[in-house]
C-alpha cells in the first residue's frame, strides 16, 4: 500500500506531468484562463488517463507480450486512446448530458494530448502492474489538474498586469511556469 | 525550383515551428537539456516529418476527408515505430536518454499539423520542401536552446563520451537552474520574447 501512495505522490508532485515532464503543455498554455475550465479539463484528462492505463495494461499483458509485438505499442496505444475517447464521449452524451456539456468539448482535444499517451508509455517503461498503473495515472491526473488550476488563477491576474509588450501572452506564461517549477522542486524532500 | 526554395526557407525563420508558431513545445522543453538529446530528437522529428509528408501527400486523393486524421496518425505512428527500432538497435544510449519522448513524437503537433495543413493539399515535391524547412527549423530551435542550457547550465559541452570544452569560471560554478526542468521554461520564455522584440514574431 505504501508503495502505491509513493507512486501517487511521485507522479502528482515530484514528476509533475506539466512542470517536470513537459507533457500536456497545449492545454496548460491554451485552456487555463478560467478556473472552471481548468478544473473540467483536468478532470477529463484524469478520467481518460485512468481508463487508458487500464485498457493499455490489459492489451500489453494479454495481446502484445504473448504475441511478442511490444514494438507495436505506439501505434496500438494511439488507436486505443483515440477510440476510447470517442466511446467515452458517446457514452457521456447519452447518459449524462449535464456532464457532457461541462467537459464534452475537452474530450475531443484529449485524443492528441501527450499526457495521456505519456502515462500509458510510462507504465510500460516502469513495468507497473495494474494497480500501480492506476495509481500512477491518478497521481499524474491530479498533479496535472493542480498545476492547471494554479496557472488559471495566475493567468487571470496576468491579463490585467502591465508586462512589457513583447513579454505579453506566451513568454510571460513561460516565466510563470518556471517559477511554479521551482516551487514544485521544493517537494523533492517529501519522499 | 524557386517554389521549392520558398517552401523550404519559410519554415526556418518566418514560420519557425518553435519560436514563431510555438508548436511542438513538449519535446523542445524536455529534450533541450543536452546537445546530444537535442540532436537525436531533431533527427527523429526530421525523418518522421519528411516520410509522413511524402506519404500523406501521395495518398491525399484517395483518403476520404472524414477519415483523414486517423489515417494521418497511423502513418505518423508507423514512421515513429521505425525510428524507435532504429534508435534502439544502433544508438542504444541515446534511445535510453530520449526515453518516452521518442515514441511521443507521434503526438507532436508539428508533424500532424504539417500533414493536415500542407501535405494533404499539396503535391509531393512541395511537401518535401515544406518538411525539410519545418524540420530544420525545429532542429535549429531545439539545438540553440540546448546549447544555451548545456553550456551555461553545466559549464561545458559534451557530445557522446567526449567533452568538447569546459568554460573557465562557469565550469566550477555553473548556473544549475538552466539544466533543471524550470530552466527550460526560462530559456524558451526569454527566447520567445526576444524574437518578438526584434520583430520576427508578432506581439499578442
Amino acid at each position: 500500500m505504501s508503495n502505491l501512495i509513493t507512486i501517487f505522490i511521485t507522479m502528482a508532485l515530484l514528476n509533475n506531468f506539466i512542470l517536470v515532464k513537459f507533457l500536456g503543455l497545449c492545454p496548460f498554455f491554451g485552456v487555463s484562463k478560467k478556473l472552471s475550465n481548468a478544473v473540467s479539463m483536468g478532470a477529463a484528462v484524469t478520467f481518460v488517463m485512468v481508463i487508458a492505463s487500464i485498457a493499455t495494461w490489459i492489451i500489453t499483458q494479454y495481446i502484445l507480450i504473448p504475441f511478442n509485438v511490444v514494438y507495436m505499442s505506439t501505434v496500438i496505444f494511439i488507436l486505443v486512446i483515440a477510440s476510447l475517447v470517442q466511446i467515452i464521449e458517446m457514452f457521456i452524451m447519452r447518459t449524462n448530458y449535464a456532464l457532457y456539456s461541462a467537459f464534452g468539448i475537452y474530450l475531443a482535444l484529449i485524443t492528441t494530448n501527450c499526457a495521456v499517451l505519456g502515462i500509458t508509455l510510462w507504465n510500460i517503461t516502469e513495468e507497473y502492474n495494474l494497480l500501480q498503473s492506476i495509481f500512477a495515472a491518478l497521481g499524474g491526473g491530479v498533479g496535472f489538474t493542480l498545476v492547471l488550476a494554479i496557472m488559471s488563477g495566475i493567468r487571470e491576474r496576468l491579463e490585467l498586469s502591465d508586462s512589457p509588450k513583447s513579454m505579453k501572452g506566451l513568454p510571460i506564461a513561460f516565466l510563470v511556469a518556471m517559477l511554479l517549477g521551482l516551487a514544485f522542486s521544493g517537494f523533492g524532500g517529501i519522499i | 525550383m524557386t517554389g521549392f526554395i520558398k517552401e523550404f526557407a519559410k519554415g526556418i525563420i518566418i514560420s519557425n515551428p518553435v519560436f514563431i508558431l510555438a508548436l511542438g513545445l513538449c519535446p523542445t522543453l524536455a529534450m533541450s537539456d543536452k546537445l546530444e538529446n537535442a540532436l537525436g530528437m531533431s533527427a527523429a522529428v526530421l525523418f518522421v516529418l519528411l516520410c509522413s509528408n511524402i506519404v500523406v501527400s501521395s495518398i491525399r486523393k484517395y483518403v476520404p476527408a472524414i477519415m483523414r486524421i486517423p489515417v494521418f496518425i497511423v502513418v505518423i505512428a508507423t514512421f515513429v515505430t521505425i525510428v524507435n527500432l532504429v534508435f534502439q538497435a544502433y544508438l542504444p544510449s541515446l534511445y535510453e536518454s530520449l526515453g518516452i519522448y521518442l515514441p511521443l513524437v507521434v503526438v507532436n503537433c508539428i508533424i500532424l499539423g504539417r500533414a493536415e495543413a500542407f501535405a494533404s493539399k499539396n503535391p509531393v515535391t512541395a511537401s518535401i520542401a515544406d518538411a525539410l524547412g519545418i524540420g530544420i527549423g525545429f532542429a535549429l530551435a531545439i539545438t540553440i536552446i540546448a546549447l544555451i542550457r548545456e553550456i551555461l547550465g553545466t559549464g561545458s559541452l559534451t557530445l557522446g563520451d567526449n567533452t568538447l570544452f569546459t568554460l573557465p569560471v562557469l565550469g566550477e560554478h555553473p548556473i544549475t537552474i538552466l539544466s533543471l526542468s524550470a530552466g527550460a521554461f526560462l530559456v524558451i520564455g526569454l527566447l520567445l520574447a526576444f524574437f518578438r522584440r526584434i520583430g520576427v514574431a508578432k506581439n499578442e
